[in-house]
This record gives C-alpha cells, sequence and structure tokens, in this order.
C-alpha cells in the first residue's frame, strides 16, 4: 500500500484508538488533543504537494481493492482535491481544537464524539481524493451517515434527532439519486475512472443518456450542497454541536456538491441545461437563503440561511464558469474562467469566514447560554475579542473591503454582468436576471450581516437577562477563530498567495487547459461595474438595516403553509398516509384476499403468457382413443368433486372426497400403475380417517350447518385457474419436443436387477428424492406430535389458571 | 367372446358404482353414505379383477386385497364415528 492512502485512512485508524485512549485518560485528559494529530499529521503531508501540484502534475495512487470489477481505491491529487484535503484537514485541526475547549469531558461523550468526527473526516477526504465514481459514492454515504450520527448528538433532545433524520432522508435520497446518475455516466463512457470520463468527454455528449445522467448526479449534488429546495435539512441541522456546524455545515460537507459539480464540469460544461440548472440553481438558492436568513432570530438559524445562501453563490459562479467550455474563442473562454476561478476562491473565502463565523456564535452560546439575537445585545465590552473576530467574518461575507470576501464578491459582480453580455443559451432574453438577483441577494446578505454583528454586540448590556456572568472565552477558544479572521484578512492583503498555489491549480481541475491563467485579483481596479454594484449594497444595505423595524414585521404575512419545511412535512405525512392507506387496502390479513391475489396472478401470468406467446392449442388426433371404462370413471370424479363442492353436510364432502379419491385409484389401474394404485388406495383411506377427526374437533359454538355461500368473484376465479390448467396441460401435452427417456429405465434388470421398474427408479435411479421425502415425512411426524403434545400442554396450563 | 362378456361385467359394474354415487351423494342419512361407500369399494375389486384380466397382468392382485381390507376398516372407521362421535377413543 502507499504511504499517501495509507496517509488518507489515518482518521479511520484513530478511529480504532480513540475507544482505547477514552478508556485510559478520560477525564484527566481531553482526548481531543489526542485526535488533534490525526488532522495535523495529513495538513502537513497535503501541504508538501502544493508545489508538485502548481507545476500542472497530478500524482496519481492505487491501491487494488476489487480488481476483477476495475475498482481500486485510486487518489488522484489534483489542485481541486488538494483545495478540499487542506479545506478539511486545516479547517477539520481548528475545530478539533475549538471543541476540546467546547465540549466538556464529564457530560459529553467525548468518545463517540470524536468517532463520529473522524469517520466524517475520513469519508470526507475519501470523497475528494477517489477517482472511482462508485468509491465516491461509497464515502459520499459514509459522509452522510456521520453527519447524522453527528447531528443526533444529543439525542435525547428530540429536536436533535429531528433534524438528523430529515438531514438523513434528503442527503441519502440525493445520494441514489446520484448513484443513479454515477451507473449511467458509467454504461455510456465504458469506465467508471473520472479521469477517464473526462478524457472521452466529447464523445458522451449526444449519448441519449447524457441528460438523464447529469440531471440525477445534479440532484444528489444538490441535496448534499443545500441548494433550493433541498435546502431545508442545513437548518434544521444546527442542533449539532456548534463545532461540528462550523465544520461540516458551512465548511466541509455542504462543499461536497460544490466539488462534484466542479469535478464533473469537464464532462457536463458547455451544454445549456448543465448551465441553467447549475447556475439557475445556485442564483434562486442566493436570493431564497439571504431572504430567509434576515428573518431568523437563532443566530446559528441566520448563519445556516447564510450558508445555504452562500453556497447558491458559488453554485452560480460555478454554472456560469461552466460556459468556458462553450467557447473555443480564447478571449471569451477565459472570460468565463475567472467566474470558476471566482467560484473557487469563495468556496476558499466562504468555508474560512464561516468556520469563524461559527466559532464565535459557538462562544456566545457557550458563555452567555443563549443564541437568541432578541436577548443578546452590549456584548462589544465583555467579548472584545469575540466581537473582533465577528467583525471580520461578517464584513468579509457582506463583501466589504479589507476582507477575503470583498474579493469574490466583486469577480462574482463581474462574473453575473458577463452572463448578460453573450448570445447563447437564451441568455440574450434572461442573462439579466443574473445581475438583478446578484444584488437584490447581496443587499439581504448585507443585512443579515448586519444583524449579526450588531443585534449581537452592539447596543445596550443587561447583565440581568443572562443566567451567569459572561466573561470573555478561554484562549483556547479563541485562537481557532482567531487564525481563521487572520486569514480572511490576509487574503484580502496577499490575495496572490493562495491563488497562485491552490487556487489556479484547482480552477484547473474545472475549466479547459488551454485557457490558463485567470486574470489578476486587485482590491481595487478602477470605478468598474462590480464596484458600483458594491458601492449600491451597501447604501441600499444600510438604507434597509436603518428601516428594519419598519419592513421586517413583512416576513409575518408570508403563510407559513407555503414554507419549504411545512411542504415537506406535508409530504412526509402524506407519503405516510397514503402508503398506510394503500397497505391496508390490500393487507386486509384475510387469507381468501391473499388466495385471490396469488390465483389471478397466477391466471393473468400464466395465462396471460399462454396467449401472448401462441402457445394455445391441441392437437387431439395423436391422443389414445377414450374407453367406456374411462369415461364412466371421469364421470363419477366430476360428480364426486362437484358433490363435495356444493353440499351442505361436511361429512357428505368427506365422503364425497374420498369417492373421488377411490376412482383415482381406478384411473391408476386402467392406466397400469399398480404401484400408484396401491399407494393411493392407502392415503386416501387414511386421510378419509384424519378427517373425519378433524371433523370431530370442531368447535360446538360455531358449528353452522348451512351452504357455502355462492360468490361469483371466487367462482369465476375458481373456473379461471381449471381453464388455465386444462389449456396449459393440453398445450403442453401437444408441444413434445423431444422423446421421453423411459428407454433408459426399461433396462432396469440389466442395469439395478430388478423387475419393477418404478420401485428401481425410486430406490436405485433416483434414490436422492426418496431420502428427502422420507425426511419430509419424518418432519410431518415429529410436527404433528410437537404440535400435539404442546398443544395439550398449553391447554392444561390454560385450565389450571 | 370371453371380452365382451369381461366387458358386459364392467359396464354393470360402472352403473352400480354410479348408482352408488347416487346414493352417497343423495344420502339422506350418513349411514346411507357410509354404505354406499362400502359398497363402491366391493365393486372397485371386482372392477380391478376384471380389468386385471383384461389387461393379463397379476399386477393389480395386490390391490384387491388392499381394497379388501381398506374397505374394511374404513368402514368401521365411518360406523364408530357414526355411532360414537369419535374414531379411535382415548384412554384414559
Amino acid at each position: 500500500m502507499h504511504f499517501f492512502l495509507f496517509l488518507l485512512g489515518i482518521p479511520f485508524l484513530f478511529i480504532l484508538l480513540v475507544p482505547i485512549l477514552y478508556k485510559l485518560f478520560n477525564p484527566r485528559v481531553h482526548i481531543g488533543w489526542f485526535v488533534l494529530a490525526a488532522p495535523v499529521i495529513l495538513f502537513v503531508h497535503l501541504f508538501r504537494f502544493l508545489p508538485e501540484v502548481r507545476s500542472g502534475s497530478v500524482p496519481v495512487f492505487t491501491v487494488p481493492w476489487i480488481p476483477s470489477l476495475g475498482m481500486n481505491l485510486t487518489a488522484t491529487v489534483d489542485g481541486l482535491s488538494l483545495l478540499f484535503g487542506l479545506l478539511i484537514t486545516g479547517m477539520g485541526a481548528l475545530v478539533i481544537l475549538y471543541s476540546v475547549y467546547y465540549m466538556s469531558k464529564t457530560r459529553d461523550a467525548l468518545h463517540n464524539f470524536y468517532i463520529y468526527l473522524l469517520l466524517f473526516m475520513g469519508a470526507m477526504l475519501g470523497v475528494v481524493f477517489s477517482d472511482h465514481l462508485l468509491v465516491l459514492y461509497v464515502f459520499w454515504e459514509l459522509t452522510s451517515i456521520a453527519s447524522f450520527l453527528l447531528i443526533a448528538f444529543w439525542y435525547e433532545r428530540k429536536t436533535s434527532r429531528a433534524g438528523a433524520l430529515k438531514a438523513l432522508l434528503i442527503t441519502v435520497s440525493g445520494g441514489f439519486s446520484m448513484l443513479a446518475g454515477f451507473i449511467i455516466l458509467g454504461m455510456i463512457s465504458g469506465t467508471a475512472s473520472i479521469r477517464e470520463i473526462i478524457a472521452q468527454a466529447g464523445e458522451l455528449r449526444g449519448d441519449p443518456l447524457f441528460v438523464p445522467a447529469m440531471v440525477l448526479i445534479l440532484v444528489g449534488a444538490f441535496a448534499k450542497s443545500a441548494q433550493f429546495p433541498f435546502s431545508i435539512w442545513l437548518p434544521d441541522a444546527m442542533e449539532a454541536p456548534t463545532p461540528i456546524s462550523a465544520y461540516l455545515h458551512s465548511a466541509t460537507m455542504v462543499k461536497a456538491g460544490l466539488y462534484l459539480v466542479a469535478r464533473l464540469t469537464p464532462v457536463f460544461g458547455g451544454t445549456a441545461l448543465w448551465f441553467w440548472l447549475v447556475s439557475g440553481a445556485g442564483i434562486v438558492t442566493l436570493l431564497y437563503g439571504s431572504i430567509t436568513a434576515v428573518k431568523q432570530a437563532d443566530l446559528k438559524a441566520l448563519l445556516a440561511y447564510s450558508t445555504v445562501s452562500q453556497l447558491g453563490l458559488i453554485m452560480s459562479l460555478l454554472g456560469i464558469g461552466s460556459l468556458a467550455w462553450l467557447y473555443e474563442n480564447e478571449a471569451l473562454a477565459s472570460a468565463f474562467a475567472v467566474a470558476m476561478f471566482a467560484g473557487i476562491f469563495h468556496l476558499f473565502n466562504h468555508s474560512v469566514f464561516k468556520g469563524s463565523l461559527f466559532m464565535t456564535v459557538g462562544i456566545i452560546d457557550h458563555e452567555t447560554g443563549t443564541r437568541d439575537i432578541r436577548r443578546l445585545g452590549g456584548l462589544m465590552n465583555v467579548m472584545p475579542v469575540t466581537f473582533t473576530v465577528a467583525l471580520i467574518g461578517a464584513f468579509s461575507m457582506a463583501g466589504l473591503p479589507p476582507f477575503g470576501g470583498f474579493l469574490s464578491k466583486e469577480m462574482f459582480f463581474e462574473g453575473t454582468l458577463k452572463t448578460s453580455a453573450v448570445a447563447d443559451f437564451g441568455l440574450d432574453a434572461f442573462g439579466a436576471v443574473f445581475p438583478a438577483f446578484a444584488l437584490a441577494a447581496s443587499v439581504f446578505t448585507f443585512v443579515y450581516c448586519m444583524i449579526f454583528v450588531f443585534k449581537t454586540f452592539a447596543g445596550k448590556y443587561r447583565p440581568e437577562t443572562f443566567k451567569r456572568k459572561i466573561h470573555e472565552a478561554p484562549p483556547g477558544m479563541l485562537i481557532p477563530a482567531l487564525l481563521l479572521a487572520a486569514v480572511t484578512v490576509l487574503v484580502f492583503f496577499f490575495p496572490d498567495v493562495p491563488a497562485e498555489w491552490i487556487l489556479r491549480p484547482a480552477s484547473l481541475a474545472a475549466v479547459p487547459a488551454s485557457v490558463g491563467r485567470f486574470g489578476e485579483i486587485s482590491a481595487w481596479h478602477g470605478f468598474s461595474p462590480p464596484l458600483l454594484m458594491t458601492a449600491g449594497v451597501v447604501l441600499a444595505g444600510v438604507l434597509l438595516y436603518r428601516t428594519l423595524e419598519k419592513w421586517s414585521p413583512l416576513y409575518r404575512h408570508y403563510p407559513q403553509k407555503f414554507t419549504l419545511n411545512a411542504i415537506y412535512v406535508w409530504m412526509l405525512e402524506q407519503y405516510e398516509s397514503l402508503s398506510r392507506t394503500l397497505t391496508d387496502r390490500y393487507m386486509t390479513g384475510s387469507a381468501r384476499h391473499y388466495l385471490m391475489y396469488i390465483f389471478l396472478f397466477f391466471i393473468l401470468g400464466v395465462g396471460g403468457f399462454l396467449l401472448a406467446s401462441g402457445g394455445l392449442g391441441a392437437d387431439l388426433a395423436n391422443d389414445a382413443p377414450i374407453g367406456l371404462f374411462d369415461a364412466v370413471v371421469v364421470v363419477s370424479i366430476i360428480l364426486a368433486a362437484l358433490t363435495a363442492a356444493m353440499t351442505n353436510n361436511r361429512i357428505t364432502a368427506i365422503v364425497a372426497l374420498s369417492v373421488a379419491g377411490y376412482m383415482v385409484v381406478i384411473l391408476f389401474v386402467i392406466f397400469r400403475a399398480p404401484d400408484l394404485a396401491l399407494t393411493q388406495m392407502v392415503v386416501e383411506t387414511v386421510t378419509t380417517v384424519l378427517f373425519l377427526l378433524c371433523f370431530y374437533h370442531l368447535p360446538q359454538l360455531e358449528k353452522r350447518m348451512e351452504k357455502p355461500k355462492f360468490k361469483l368473484t371466487n367462482f369465476l376465479t375458481a373456473a379461471g385457474v381449471g381453464l388455465v390448467v386444462t389449456l396449459f396441460t393440453l398445450a403442453a401435452f401437444d408441444h413434445k419436443l423431444f422423446k421421453p427417456i423411459t428407454a433408459f429405465f426399461e433396462n432396469s434388470y440389466e442395469l439395478a436387477g430388478a423387475k419393477n421398474i418404478v420401485n428401481a427408479i425410486i430406490v436405485d435411479f433416483r434414490g436422492f428424492d426418496t431420502l428427502l421425502e422420507i425426511s419430509v415425512l419424518t418432519a410431518a411426524g415429529l410436527g404433528v406430535y410437537t404440535l400435539v403434545r404442546l398443544g395439550m400442554k398449553g391447554r392444561d396450563a390454560d385450565e389450571t389458571e | 367372446m370371453f371380452e365382451v362378456l369381461m366387458i358386459v361385467a364392467l359396464s354393470l359394474l360402472s352403473i352400480a358404482i354410479l348408482l352408488n354415487i347416487y346414493r352417497a351423494v343423495k344420502g339422506p342419512s350418513g349411514a346411507d353414505r357410509v354404505l354406499a361407500l362400502d359398497a363402491i369399494g366391493i365393486n372397485l375389486i371386482a372392477g380391478s379383477a376384471i380389468l386385471s384380466v383384461l389387461l393379463h397382468t397379476h399386477a393389480f392382485l395386490d390391490l384387491i386385497l388392499l381394497v379388501g381390507i381398506l374397505s374394511f376398516i374404513g368402514t368401521i372407521a365411518f360406523a364408530r364415528f357414526v355411532e360414537r362421535g369419535v374414531v379411535i377413543e382415548r384412554k384414559r
């Protein structure tokens, strides 16, 4: 096994260690300190790949897993996966450090927490480094499961369980859709390796299954990345511990969908459907998330909707960037490649500032005991460091200088403006949607960022509203948040460092290789339209924030029935009640009905097949002539059977049945089967006696000597079954395809030393069946004995009570 | 000639069986039906014997003996059932 793949397995290795460490050290040492080693080792190691990846080479590591199916654990280290790998491990290290101070050694089940967290980390690394579609899918679902476990970490709370269930239902449903898409993609391309699919991307365009594969995969990516309308699980996932919200639901897991979209852009990019689906879903999500975030009273819910909104922003940029695949023209192609780069850039920025924002919310929650905006206020002087971090993060989110978010927001505006400048895909008609939506969404983003900072930290400090004495957080919680805030600021002043080393190589994975560089990032590029847009956003945002009290009641007029959440709940209830009604309808508990289904299926299946295949029809010419005595016997059997069916007396029915049985004996005689006749005779007699036994034991109370009621459906079903069997037998008799093999058994005297051919077959040629039939008889006998004895005992016990 | 005689006998037996079935179906009492069944058994013995002659075989002679025994047992079982309500009495 290659060393790098071993390293990627480190989180899984640590999972095995955590329970031992917990047993040994808790509560003396917080085991988070040990767990911290895993992401740090990985981060440092991944860092060493930077120069190699920057120079354009793509290291590939393979270890065979199921070689016969072509499934190998192949890790591709290109810019995109390296960026994600660094985010996952870097954020992971900070979050674990934060959680050491956030999670309690005594109250929380730390071993569970870190096992789930490591499981998630390993799975996420698997997602971003996997080259095989199905391996990627395996890790993808593993992230869903780990997220489920983490959201419900405080499982004694009802809301946690509900949130976890909702997240699991939505992301796993999306995952299934994605799996179908992957399988289709693998079918049409003949390989499951992403690199090989990308290499032959051009040939896939014409395939009729190309579009279904694209749509199915996108549904999975949208569900994971909380795009409209799959976004509803993310706000409810805020029931997770805050380090988890910071890690999974802002920086890593929700970006898995973005990763997939960026990764598959070379395959699907440049088609109209892909562009409209990706950037359309993104821009709608952006506006929806930002508008909804404004009305939240819970800080984490606000951040959740802002995450939704920012993910939409990145998604729309990825969609716009995919236009780079459309144009041969170098200038146009590289113009859209810049949008792709902006998407990757904002993805990086968002991970950093959203992580720090979640950490500040965690600190506020931890120190004040509440996250409700209406109860908070005036914390600026009490928690100056937290305030600084929150301010930096929120202003970066709002897209203000001098923070990283400003740069990517400017590039976002530039990208949306460019879409209205081209004439393809109906963009000349609808292209203006993008800048308009982007502008509106940015205003709302600005407003909720202001709410986040000023409603929490500004205003009057009211110590009486809080249960405990409030003070600044311990340094251990502040350090990770401060580090992230520092990165946010540094990115603004030195954007070219991350751009050169990691963001450009990452963008290269999603745009045509010929495009090359992505232009310069600059904080100041003259009075360009994006800058004016930002200025407008700030103006309108300030105005709206000032008048918040006046217009925010408007939100209350929106009918609750039409929120996505209500629709989800309604659908779930409908689904449940519908399936319950349906099941109640056919699972009646009546054996009669089930028999009816079976027989109807038989009639339709066998009869229908006979009709459809044209197998009906019988040639009676080859049949043996019917003798007088045969006819008499058959007529007797028919009469006896009719009597058994129509009598109103059970004794009569039993006698009629045995008459039919004895007539069958005669049939065996006529058709020269002495052994069968003997056996049939004995068995028939014994059966009759058994029937009489049962008859005697019928309960007294409900014994009614009444005629079975005539039911038309029963009659028709019975007649249908009889007809189908008859026709089938006739047809089968008519279609003898080869000679019988009786000639072989006729040598029984030479072969087996037996003159009785039937017995020779039973005990010699096919003795194995006989053995098993003996076993059946034994089992039946034992069963009857057991039933009788245990039944008697049970009855005795009942009587003594 | 002999064969014709056999077939005639067989036909008569068949008619006898049909008549017995009529009795078994019609009733009116359980005892009538049991007797009809017993008579059918006897007719079966005769029918099997005649068929063996017609088919020139010894193979069905076992069957004749068996039908004799079983129709006897069956009739006894029915008779006990009609008389006492049970076929096999439990010894306490």
